[in-house]
């Protein structure tokens, strides 16, 4: 191989391996659906009780941290807008300014960022050092799929929980900039709520929703792939973990860009 | 008739002409053996031999290539999802390092395959999947978390689990890789017990010729892809085979140089 041609071949495998990547998601998005609705007829049931233990790990344990940010998120909005509106004497917009960028993008979009950075990393770290210890192909050996077992119920509890995470945040966001916004609006935060209420309408929300819905997804494939995909012990680990982190991030900020762009057209 | 049938019965194993590959490079050269009820059989050979790339054939891990695998008169590369899992569900794998999910304690390891595949009541489950921990001295042990045992624990644990269904066949992944002689010693009467109480087909993969030696009653020496030959203990002992008795006496293999390769490593041009 001589200069030239190198680099052609590093675009050409590179090109390759991400449409192989996408592939693979793809096929393991099919396999988790189809063990979810179809398993238990060969012998593969998905297990109840697994798909719970995920939904506490990925929603109910994640609460505090996701109180916390969509609070500071909220505030930040508060302010941000009451100095910007204030500049055109527009104030008494700063309600329905935050409410509708709160359900449609930042709740949402937050949520995502924070899930995948505890939830997407820990599935990469949890499947990919299984498969360095060869326990991945234990249970293949046993009679147990691993997607089945491993991949579909964090699948679901992340399709379950990311959405309720999403609303809960939207609430938490909206909350902490009635507490900041109210007083110099000259309102009680009480009616400020009862104003944002009057404002959105289901739409709003819904949207936040369905972008949750994709974001659990992509969050859930990322990390389940990288973790699959792992080669080269624990440096590979560390990697897989990282690597899943950025791509799911990557991911979720241009699907929530083309979603905005199309749901507000 | 009927004697001169159930006199010869099937085989358990039977690999037909397989061939391996990673990439460009081929690993199994048409491997051909089969594996009779009742056995020991220990696949033997070096590092790169490619017993490990043979192992995960037999296992369904990887789908052959070329060739074909047949476990139990299945054969595995055109078998349904069904039939593997029925497979599944008749052989058990003990893996080089255990391979216990580290989530899970020692008891809900080993009784993991009953969970997953039987109907059993939870005391029933419980009860079983100690008498196989006592079965391998681990009588106790169902409540500490796999990071707890030692390596030589881990390796009964994993054996517990891998027999815990009375499975047909099993497997035995380097028994002796990185135990002290003793307690690999106690492992190798260990097989030898399983066999004769429950009367198992084994297949071991090692590389370690005194407990090769000690278990098998055939051996399969595998070198560069090729099986040099399958026969008793005696038999390999005495073979004149100048690879065999390299093995055997530990005498470090001559390299041969071939100098067009060498040289297009060297010079890093694809090598044809």
């Amino acid at each position: 191989m001589n200069a030239v041609t190198r680099p052609l071949a590093g675009i050409g495998r590179a090109t390759v391996d991400s449409v192989a990547g996408i592939g693979y998601a793809g096929m393991l998005l099919l396999e988790s659906l189809y063990f979810a609705a179809m398993g238990w007829r060969v012998g593969q049931p998905l297990r109840i009780r697994s798909v719970f233990e995920q939904m506490r790990q990925i929603g109910v344990d994640a609460l505090p941290i996701v109180t916390l940010l969509a609070m500071t998120i909220g505030i930040m909005l508060g302010i941000q807008f009451i100095a910007a509106l204030s500049e055109f004497g527009a104030q008494s917009q700063v309600v329905v300014a935050v409410a509708k960028s709160v359900t449609r993008e930042f709740g949402a979009l937050i949520t995502a960022i924070l899930v995948a950075g505890r939830s997407g990393s820990a599935l990469a770290a949890r499947i990919g050092s299984m498969s360095v210890s060869q326990e991945v192909d234990a249970l293949a050996t046993m009679g147990i799929e691993p997607v089945r077992y491993l991949a579909a119920p964090a699948l679901l509890a992340m399709l379950l929980m990311l959405p309720i995470l999403t609303v809960f945040a939207d609430v938490v966001a909206i909350v902490g900039a009635a507490l900041y916004s109210s007083p110099s609006l000259n309102v009680t935060p009480t009616a400020y709520l009862m104003q944002t209420l009057a404002l959105l309408s289901p739409g709003d929300i819904w949207q936040g929703i369905a972008k949750a819905g994709v974001f659990a997804v992509l969050i859930t494939l990322i990390g389940v792939s990288t973790g699959f995909s792992v080669t080269g012990g624990a440096e590979g680990v560390g990697r897989a973990t990282t690597r899943s982190v950025v791509l799911s991030i990557c991911y979720i900020i241009v699907a929530d860009m083309i979603f905005s762009f199309f749901l507000n057209r | 008739m009927i004697e001169s049938m159930t006199s010869i019965p099937a085989p358990l194993i039977e690999v037909h002409k397989l061939e391996a590959w990673y990439g460009r490079r081929r690993i199994l050269h048409g491997v051909d053996f089969q594996v009779n009820p009742g056995e020991i059989r220990v696949i033997m050979g070096g590092s790169g031999s490619g017993k490990s790339t043979l192992l995960r054939h037999l296992l369904g891990l990887h789908k052959p290539r070329s060739g074909t695998v047949r476990l139990l008169g299945v054969d595995i590369g055109k078998a349904t999802e069904r039939e593997m899992l029925d497979i599944c569900k008749q052989i058990g794998v003990s893996f080089q390092g255990g391979a216990l999910l580290t989530s899970l304690s020692v008891g809900d390891n080993v009784a993991l395959p009953l969970r997953e595949h039987t109907k059993l009541d939870e005391n029933t489950i419980r009860i079983m999947s100690r008498l196989k921990l006592e079965v391998v001295n681990l009588g106790g042990f169902q409540d500490l978390m796999p990071s707890q045992l030692s390596g030589g624990m881990i390796k009964r644990a994993a054996l517990a689990r891998a027999i815990v269904m009375d499975p047909k066949l099993l497997f035995f992944d380097e028994p002796s890789a990185g135990l002290d002689p003793v307690v690999s010693a106690e492992l190798d009467e260990l097989i030898l017990r399983l066999r004769d109480a429950l009367r198992m087909t084994i297949v071991v993969v090692t590389h370690e010729l005194e407990s090769a030696f000690k278990i098998a009653d055939t051996i399969t020496v595998l070198d560069q892809g090729n099986i040099l030959m399958t026969g008793t203990v005696d038999a390999v002992r005495k073979s004149d085979n100048e690879r065999i008795q390299d093995l055997l006496n530990r005498r470090p293999r001559e390299i041969q140089v071939d100098a067009d390769a060498y040289l297009k490593r060297l010079t890093e041009e694809e090598a044809v």
